[in-house]
């Protein structure tokens, strides 16, 4: 019998696009995937003003929901920020009827301009990015979703000089499709610091291209 | 009298049933007028003698066609295709020439007369191939543009022509004109302001003229343009630009030059003026008509006497002179890098003599430079040339085009810098302010306004804008509509703005109407006539002054901000059930749904509206940021229990 396809929501947070070198990317690719709804917000609610009922629906609509955006200041984008603000009610992702959430799986994909040395407790960010994003991490807990580790870009302003970019798309794309089958090892992928590397083992061929 | 109206009518008759016919067969008008001019010229004979006078005054659509040329070249947009011109255009008539002065060297013709030949034959037809290009939409290719550059080029070519012909003067020529000049003195000396002067002076007196279209052009053009503009009166505006046109070809004629490249001149100069479109949308149907006659007048004028005598030699030349043009213009092709069909086009099209060549060739016989009977001769290869062009554009078209679209992809998308013109209809307080905004971010605009005045102050502060109606089709026309991604209408006369929005939707439906409405009446009735964007022209700041006042009113300034953000939101929602209730309302009484009244109605739905929402639009103002219960943790422990 077939499995029936997960349905993913991807929330895309960049307040400078024309600058975007690897997320604008990201965005794109996963426009043509037929599982998934590709949101750019900052086009959406250029002022910012959030209509809470569409975001909601979105939500309930949905079985996987990815945060995509460039790591500011060591989290979202303020877009991303004032969209769990306002969407996230009491009575709809959390409180004693706030069930709607209850069951998706969730993750952050994210591009860090710093390398990965620098997000290590030795390094000078002092935190890893899974430590750096805990917030959201708890944000899914409370609200009852399966957290998974961030997918993560590191010295993302110099990816494209290196050639690291297509990769990357690839190995993104190969992830959309894995969750779209449901043929990822949730668990497995939740208890690792990077989703980059639960993918690596997912589907070695692909990921090794970059 | 009678004379004249029965040759006017048959020259009418014959354009209007042979034009569309042409175009109806595929064949362009300019060959539909030369086949009506053959038809009723040699071929039936309606028309004959007055050919030679006629063609006189035909020749003023070339000096219209020109005017309105020049109108289009910018001095920047010159100096941006200099390369081209330059390089094409120098490269075309310097080796078309040379080749041509060979071959006649080679028949055995004097230097200077064989040179001359080659210069005449070096030129192209303006007119028809701007006229072609234009009706089968080949502006924008690449060889379209190369062409026009090339043209451009021999149009401007022509002035050191015209100033070197009176040099290869043959002795033998001038001595035998010489002879004759008693008879002809008198008539000669009312017409010309140069006939035997000295060279020096002579040369001295052309330089003049030009100065004077420039400098008058440059100066006095826009306080009389301004002075008849204020008054108002159309039909004046289109009496001046005529006046303007004549009055610079007569001067030109006066002084011996050609009154074609006089008005090229003249358009030149005016280009950058505000008053350019209107100029254009009054000259454009004169020089159409005009073209028209001239090109009847090619075709009647073709003498088969003549040509059955001569009709080896005239044949052999016609084909030989082509032959030379195109394989020149395929060579540069070759270098100047164009591709594909675009390089048969730009040497297809350009294979023929030109207008121009008749100017020239009765200019060199004036001048004494070519005998007479070789003049007739080549003015016969000039016109047969001319003829045979249409049919070199369906040989492109049903032979070439096919070849290269089997092979090529499909026509590249458009660049950049070709996207997007707005035009903006109306530049007050409103249409300025758009105006700027989309210049500051470097979009293209082309700005129209009635009032001259205002015109003038937006020139003063460096605003390009241009004087003219924007509802006149004929304006929209020349400001480029067609081209146009975005037509702006922010005039004050509600209804033409009504009219003006139906107008383009139906006869340019790829042009979005970006419109500002009076109110929310005239909002509906620019929606129902298709606009795809309206704004109330005080809605925004109404709305903005709302919150400020709330503000003011002790309101903190970010809730008075979503107060303001829902208000609009509840309008955008009631927007469409209003506008069917409008439309709704207008057709069952048509004219007589008296405007206050619909006004009123519509406010109380929108204020039934608010209320009905009242609690929803609450809640929708406070939903935002909304803390959890005060006992909701005590809450959740329970449920956990």
């Amino acid at each position: 019998m077939p499995e029936e396809r997960k349905k993913i929501l991807v929330l895309f947070a960049h307040p400078s696009q024309e600058r975007s070198e690897v997320n604008k990317l990201l965005f794109k690719a996963s426009q043509t995937h037929h599982d998934v709804t590709a949101i750019d917000l900052y086009r959406e609610y250029p002022t910012f003003h959030i209509n809470i009922d569409r975001e909601q629906q979105r939500l309930v609509d949905h079985d996987v929901i990815i945060f995509l955006f460039p790591l500011h200041w060591y989290s979202t984008p303020a877009i991303l920020k004032q969209w769990q603000d306002l969407v996230l009610e009491y009575g709809f992702a959390y409180g004693t009827d706030g069930t709607a959430l209850k069951g998706k799986t969730f993750f952050c994909a994210t591009t860090a301009g710093g390398n990965e040395k620098a997000y290590q407790h030795e390094g000078y960010n002092h935190f890893s990015i899974r430590e750096l994003l805990y917030p959201i991490e708890q944000t899914a807990n409370l609200t009852g979703m399966h957290y998974l580790a961030p997918f993560v870009l590191f010295s993302s302003r110099n990816a494209s000089e290196e050639g690291r970019v297509t990769g990357h798309i690839d190995a993104f794309n190969a992830l959309l499709t894995s969750l779209a089958t449901s043929t990822l090892d949730l668990s497995h992928a939740a208890s690792l610091p990077l989703l980059n590397r639960a993918l690596m083992q997912e589907t070695p061929e692909t990921y090794q291209t970059r | 009298m009678t004379a004249y109206f029965i040759q006017a009518f048959i020259y009418l008759c014959a354009a209007v049933i042979a034009v569309p016919l042409a175009k109806r067969l595929g064949l362009g008008s300019v060959l539909g007028y030369l086949i009506a001019g053959v038809v009723i010229g040699p071929i039936v004979g309606l028309v004959g003698s007055e050919t030679n006078t006629l063609q006189h005054f035909a020749e003023f659509g070339v000096v219209m066609m020109l005017f309105l040329v020049g109108l289009e070249l910018e001095p920047r947009m010159l100096w941006d295709m200099r390369n081209k011109l330059i390089g094409l255009g120098g490269l075309q008539i310097g080796i078309t020439t040379a080749v041509i002065t060979a071959a006649g060297l080679y028949f055995g013709l004097v230097w200077s007369v064989a040179f001359t030949v080659g210069l005449i034959f070096a030129l192209s037809s303006t007119a028809i191939v701007l006229q072609t290009f234009s009706e089968k939409d080949l502006n924008k290719t690449e060889g379209g543009k190369n062409a026009f550059s090339v043209l451009l080029f021999q149009d401007i070519a022509v002035i050191p022509m015209l100033a070197l012909i009176p040099l290869l003067a043959l002795p033998e020529l001038v001595e035998k004109a010489q002879s004759v000049v008693g008879q002809a003195a008198e008539h000669h000396e009312e017409l010309s302001l140069v006939a035997g002067l000295p060279g020096w002076a002579y040369g001295i007196t052309v330089l003049l003229a030009i100065a004077a279209v420039v400098v008058g052009g440059h100066y006095l053009s826009r306080p009389l343009f301004r002075y008849v503009a204020s008054s108002g009166l159309r039909e004046i505006f289109t009496a001046t630009a005529l006046m303007l046109v004549i009055g610079i070809a007569a001067l030109m004629s006066l002084v011996g030059l050609s009154p074609a490249l006089g008005t090229f001149l003249a358009g030149v100069v005016l280009a950058n003026s505000e008053f350019r479109h209107e100029l254009e949308s009054n000259i454009e149907p004169f020089k159409g008509l005009l073209l028209g006659l001239f090109f009847i007048t090619v075709g009647a004028g073709i003498d088969f006497g003549v040509l059955a005598s001569n009709i080896d030699p005239v044949l052999g030349l016609t084909a030989g002179v082509m032959l030379v043009k195109a394989l020149v213009l395929l060579a540069l092709a070759f270098i100047f890098k164009i591709r594909n069909s675009d390089r048969w086009l730009f040497a297809l099209s350009l294979a023929q003599a030109g207008e121009f060549g008749f100017v020239l060739l009765s200019y060199t016989v004036q001048n004494h430079v070519i005998p007479t009977d070789l003049a007739q001769m080549l003015s016969l290869v000039v016109a047969l040339s001319m003829f045979l062009t249409p049919g070199l554009f369906i040989f492109f078209d049903k032979v070439i085009l096919p070849r290269y679209e089997k092979s090529e992809n499909k026509p590249e998308a458009d660049e950049i810098t070709e996207r997007g013109t707005v035009i903006i209809a109306g530049v007050g307080r409103f249409g300025q302010m758009v105006n700027r905004f989309l210049v500051a971010n470097k979009i293209k605009t082309v700005v129209l306004d009635q009032s001259v005045d205002q015109v003038a102050n937006l020139r003063k502060i460096n605003v390009k804008s241009f004087y003219g109606d924007a509802t006149q089709p004929d304006l929209l026309h020349t400001a480029g509509i067609e081209d146009a991604t975005m037509l702006v209408i922010a005039i004050d006369n509600n209804e033409r703005a009504v009219e003006l929005t139906q107008y383009i939707k139906h006869t340019y439906p790829k042009v979005m109407i970006y419109a500002r409405a009076f109110d929310r009446g005239h909002h509906f009735e620019l929606k129902h006539a298709g606009a795809d964007f309206i704004v109330s022209e005080t809605y925004h700041s109404a709305l903005e002054l709302g919150k400020e006042a709330l503000i003011a009113l002790g309101v903190h300034p970010f809730k008075a901000e979503q107060k303001k953000a829902t208000l609009r939101e509840l309008e955008l929602c009631y927007k469409d059930s209003l506008y069917e209730m409008w439309k709704k309302n207008s057709e069952d009484s048509k004219y007589s749904t008296h405007f206050r009244e619909l006004f009123i109605e519509l406010e109380t739905a929108i204020s039934k509206a608010m209320k009905s929402e009242h609690l929803d639009e609450q809640a929708r103002v406070e939903r935002g940021w909304t803390p959890p219960p005060k006992d909701y943790e005590k809450r959740m422990n329970e449920s956990e229990e």
